[in-house]
């Protein structure tokens, strides 16, 4: 069975194909609704949407990856760890953020698996996102290596694993259930 | 506080898939009707919000090409955007409008069209309604997993089931097959819920509102000109609102909705409504159960349950007409539909026809107290927007 962007792209193609058919017959890629014989209009127009996000401010954490470090920052004064990094205090314009790494263990607080996939990630098989509260109390949104609902509990013991991305092929992070 | 404002006059397209009309043309079955039963001409609006998320839809700038097709060019306006709740945005932003002085009769439309783009696309871009880069970018969230990490952490604090969310879309259902501007008119039994698929565990497909294309629009008018226009505008009594956390990850839990609290308690101090019982004050509500969890999280965030005791209200049918408090007799996003910028306006439109008594048969909830209340969530609590609506004048 195909994927669902394989599925998306067929389905788009036949509307293509449709509207090809169209556009010798009447001579404009006018399609008729398959459930209601309504006339749609078969846009002509196609775009890419990618975008180019800065995080120079914040690379450090990139950077830590490849070292196999989950960083977060900190305000001095007030002791927050800010997790997304952040380089300014939301408390305090006086403070100021220096760069701590995040424990790497935690239990697991709620999850969900996706079955329904955005057309970006339908290329994946279905995947659990959750969310684990580490032990100094900071949270952390990532996949989860299980995919059996059945298997995973509030609660449960979890750890981080810093592990690359396939077929992208980039680093980032996954919430790993620890047995036992 | 400023000058009252009450709703006048109300319109509402058919929601569902709908491809026999284009963006301009669905926005105007609500425009006109909105137009024609508040009893004024187009030249007496002095401001027209149009509230619209987009993205999925191909005109950037609806607002003005919806404008041009009502033949409303030359007036002020804008578009609001506030996510799902962006139609009870728009509503606060003309009411505000009026309250000031600045519009004495404004035009608030509400209109979406989402099946303008296949489903994987629209799927895309509400799971980028959140924290796209921290959220979304790596780990593809969509929008009934982001309610589903609520149902996750909800069912097991508390020992709700998987029933106790059909329930909901059991209920809502019901109520939909006695609206015809419903885009799922018919009943569905508990069965058939609990059968559906999985689209992001634990909810299924029944669980879940669909993709609609749809509009409604009011007019609001001060309250000089609307006791002019009509012997029963619907006031605006009071409105809440309280922005959430981008990041999921950064709340402190995932049973309620902080966002609503917050909103549902401004809304109430305002409208001196017991924040303890508010469900007395009331005669019914429209709240923003887009995936079925997110009703029982409003019967807690609004106070009508206690903390942890929402799935029992929906358990002991207590929102079906005739328990405490009737909730979504319009048949709820779930039924109705949730074309996004259309919904929080629909809502505006629901309540103020079950105020007047005008509903149909079967659907409509008894008015006692002439109070109506509105629950309108942006994302998964990002925005939340409580209005309540009233037959008596507000407090000035």
């Amino acid at each position: 069975m195909s994927n669902q962007r394989e599925q998306a792209d067929a389905f788009l193609a036949q509307m293509d194909q449709f509207a090809n058919m169209m556009k010798q017959s009447i001579g404009v890629p006018v399609l008729l609704d398959q459930k209601t014989g309504v006339a749609l209009w078969w846009d002509q127009r196609e775009i890419k949407l990618r975008f180019v996000i800065s995080v120079e401010k914040i690379r450090k954490f990139f950077e830590a990856l490849s070292e196999g470090k989950l960083l977060a920052t900190k305000c001095k004064k007030s002791g927050k760890i800010l997790f997304p990094p952040q380089v300014d205090c939301p408390d305090d314009p006086e403070d100021e953020v220096e760069w701590v790494e995040l424990p790497k263990e935690g239990e697991l607080v709620t999850w969900t698996v996706i079955y329904v996939k955005p057309y970006s990630f339908g290329h994946y098989n279905d995947y659990t996102v959750g969310i684990a509260k580490l032990t100094n109390g900071v949270q952390i949104l990532a996949w989860v290596r299980e995919t059996d609902p059945s298997k995973l509990k509030v609660g449960q013991k979890v750890k981080i694993e810093i592990v690359k991305r396939e077929p992208e092929g980039y680093l980032t992070y996954e919430i790993v259930p620890v047995q036992g | 506080m400023g000058r009252r404002v009450a709703i006048v006059g109300t319109g509402h397209s058919k929601f569902g898939v709908r491809n026999d009309v284009n963006i301009a043309e669905l926005a105007y079955e609500a425009i006109s009707k909105a137009i024609s039963s508040a009893g004024i001409e187009k030249k007496e609006i002095d401001l027209v919000v149009t509230g619209y998320v987009g993205g999925w839809s191909s005109e950037g700038l609806a607002p003005v090409v919806v404008m041009e097709y009502a033949g409303l060019t030359g007036k002020p306006g804008y578009r609001i955007e506030a996510a799902c709740a962006t139609g009870s945005a728009a509503i606060k932003a003309a009411h505000d409008a009026i309250a000031s002085g600045e519009a004495d009769i404004a035009l608030v439309v509400g209109v979406e069209k989402m099946n303008e783009s296949p489903t994987p696309t629209v799927v895309e871009f509400i799971g980028r309604a959140g924290n796209y880069f921290w959220e979304f970018e790596n780990f593809g969230l969509t929008f009934p997993g982001y309610y589903a990490l609520y149902a996750t952490a909800y069912m097991s604090k508390y020992g709700a089931t998987e029933e106790d969310l059909c329930r909901v879309a059991v209920k809502n259902h019901y109520y939909a097959s006695m609206n015809p501007k419903a885009q799922f008119p018919r009943a569905i039994t508990l069965e058939q819920c609990m059968k559906s698929r999985y689209i992001a565990w634990p909810l299924k497909l029944f669980d879940c509102s669909p993709i609609t294309d749809g509009a409604a629009a009011v007019v609001l008018a001060s309250e000089e000109v609307a006791q002019k226009l009509t012997d029963s505008p619907v006031w605006i009594e009071s409105i809440g609102v309280s922005v959430g956390t981008s990041n999921l990850s950064k709340r402190d839990q995932f049973t309620s909705l902080n966002a609503a609290t917050l909103a549902a308690k401004m809304a109430y101090k305002k409208a001196g409504i017991d924040p303890e019982n508010p469900a007395k004050y009331l005669d019914v509500a429209e709240v923003h159960d887009c995936f079925t969890i997110a009703e029982i999280l409003a019967y807690e965030d609004l106070g009508f349950a206690k903390r942890g005791e929402g799935y029992k209200l929906i358990r002991d049918e207590q929102t079906y007409i005739g328990g405490l408090i009737p909730v979504n007799l319009s048949g709820g996003l779930k039924a109705k539909g949730h074309p996004l910028a259309a919904t929080g306006v629909s809502m505006a439109v629901e309540l103020a026809n079950q105020l007047l008594g005008k509903v149909e048969k079967g659907r409509q909830a008894d008015i006692k107290n002439g109070r109506a209340l509105a629950h309108n969530i942006g994302g998964t609590g990002h925005y939340a927007y409580v209005t309540i609506y009233s037959l008596s004048k507000p407090r000035a």
